[in-house]
């Protein structure tokens, strides 16, 4: 049967791997992605321990968070759609205005 | 051990995130990506949580999935295959992941948690009514909370994403 532990590494892969895309990706849709994907593995760990703990405030948790992710998905698109129209790019390392 | 569901669902997931980072084409990363979300759907009905299980579908699948897409094909395609990574970077990348499994993974396999077993399996799976009646009485105010930041936010991409030379040129 599968246990806690199974589920808290398939999370932590899935974080892994968010990590990576946010450090090596510049592609400003492709950050979106490795957010998203980050998001989602702190979610399930949060279902895997109510889950675990027979608790029902882990889900009412998981569900805030996915309204929250959504919410911040939508801000982040329009920001891209806004940078693309000024820059005809969306390569992170172009937008430059707003450096030092 | 992990029966033959989880590891085909844990497969999917794991690799349909690899896909969404790493696939040439930014249309396929985001199917990638959707693919990603449903898998994780999966974990939540082996969880015995289906009704985040369905919320993620709709939420993900349903709107974020289709929204990345929309934005997706609104950005010019040459702009999308300017692949510009560097070595140097893409080896930190890569080391990091590597630093990240090993070292939490480590931390976890050698607590407690890894000879912990789900004690519970009989008792009944928490429903529908109690995460609502949690929803509505202890966390009230962070639904309400909730609903203002949901509307500041869509009202701030519309007006993020408004034109405002088009209307002048209509008049």
């Amino acid at each position: 049967m599968n246990e806690l532990i199974d589920f808290v590494v398939v999370a932590l892969l899935l974080f892994a791997i968010g990590i990576y895309g946010l450090v090596v990706k510049r592609n400003a849709i492709r950050m979106i992605f490795s957010i998203e994907i980050i998001a989602n593995a702190a979610n399930l760990n949060l279902i895997a321990f109510s889950r675990n703990l027979h608790n029902p405030q882990g889900q009412v948790f998981a569900l805030f968070s996915i309204a929250i992710a959504a919410a911040e998905v939508a801000v982040g698109l329009g920001i891209i759609i806004i940078a693309y129209r000024l820059y005809k790019e969306i390569d992170v390392k172009e937008f430059r205005s707003m450096k030092g | 051990m992990v029966d033959a569901v989880f590891t085909g669902i844990a497969i999917l997931t794991v690799g349909s995130a690899l896909v969404a980072l790493e696939a040439r084409e930014l249309v396929y990363g985001a199917i990638g990506l959707a693919v990603c979300m449903l898998g994780i759907a999966g974990f939540f009905l082996l969880l015995d949580s289906p009704f985040v299980a369905m919320f993620q579908i709709t939420v993900y699948v349903g709107a974020v999935a289709v929204l990345v897409i929309f934005t997706v094909m609104l950005v010019r395609t040459q702009a999308l295959f300017s692949i510009k990574e560097d070595r140097g970077r893409k080896a930190a990348g890569v080391i990091l992941l590597i630093v990240f499994i090993g070292g939490i993974g480590a931390v976890l396999l050698s607590s407690g948690l890894s000879n912990h077993t789900f004690t519970n399996f009989n008792t009944p799976t928490i429903d529908v009514a109690e995460i609502g009646k949690q929803m509505v009485t202890y966390y009230g105010p962070v639904l309400v909370l909730l609903g203002l930041t949901l509307a500041a936010s869509v009202i701030g991409a519309l007006a993020l994403a408004r034109r405002e030379d088009l209307g002048q040129k209509n008049e």
